[in-house]
């Protein structure tokens, strides 16, 4: 099982639609490539949506982490949408809650990037 | 594999130094947890921390050096679920690891494993080997 990135484009912010697990090895390489090629087509507004992310060990946190300081180095905004309980609950616990703009569904996160 | 020691459940794998240790380590960790009766929520917690447990050991204790291995041993009993890793690198200390949430740490995109293990058990223990490191974690089972 690994993780799979579905991409698009909602009023000029890239939505990845991230599914799976966001683990050491693929997953996490997968989310670092995705954020990579969004940042080389030129997106600056990019918001994850994880929704149908079912697991997330250290590894996937870093490349969170490494998602958003690449986003930021960039001089873009990076968001994330629709967390399960259990990613926030683990985002809660490494106090990663206090530096993502997280929002609860599409239509508040797409107007947040305005 | 049913010990005679007390234990409800017991297994004991001698694995190799591998990424498929941790995947084998994962499934067991949630096999136990799902046995001992936690909770989904709980189960994925126990199994991820079980899993961070295998990735040091097989990356940072082994690097991976086929020569090494990795034990591992789940023990079930009516008080605890106790989840034992341990390899046979040059050893760690855990006190030496920083803090992933002070300011610093907190985006830095690796050294969140063993913070994650004493957040999420109810102990973590860890134990110099001759050679290696062990890492014991437990978690309590509440019967009411």
């Amino acid at each position: 099982m690994s993780m799979n990135v579905k991409l698009r484009h909602v009023s000029g912010v890239t939505v990845l639609d991230l599914s799976g697990r966001i683990t050491l090895g693929e997953g996490s390489i997968g989310l670092r490539d995705a954020i990579r090629d969004a940042l080389a087509a030129g997106s600056k507004k990019i918001l994850l949506n994880v929704a149908d992310v079912n697991y997330i060990d250290s590894a996937g946190l870093g490349e969170l982490v490494g998602a958003y300081t690449s986003v930021k180095n960039a001089g873009g905004d990076l968001k994330l949408m629709n967390l399960s309980k259990k990613v926030k609950d683990l985002l809660v616990i490494t106090k990663l809650l206090t530096i993502f703009d997280v929002k609860e569904n599409e239509t508040d996160a797409i107007a947040a990037f305005a | 594999m049913f010990d005679l020691t007390g234990s409800e459940l017991h297994e004991a794998l001698t694995l190799p130094s591998t990424l498929s240790t941790v995947e084998i380590v994962e499934t067991k960790a949630t096999e136990y947890a799902e046995k001992a009766g936690f909770d989904e929520d709980t189960a994925s917690q126990i199994s991820m921390v079980s899993r961070e447990a295998a990735v040091n050991a097989v990356l940072h204790g082994n690097k991976k050096d086929p020569g090494k291995k990795v034990h591992a041993t789940f023990d079930l009993t009516a008080d605890d679920l106790t989840i034992q890793v341990a390899d046979e690198g040059e050893g760690f200390d855990a006190t030496a690891v920083p803090d992933p949430l002070s300011p610093e740490g907190l985006l830095k995109p690796s050294g969140r494993g063993i913070f994650l293990m004493r957040a999420i058990m109810d102990e973590v223990h860890f134990r110099q080997l001759s050679p290696g490191a062990e890492i014991t974690l437990v978690k309590h089972r509440n019967r009411d």
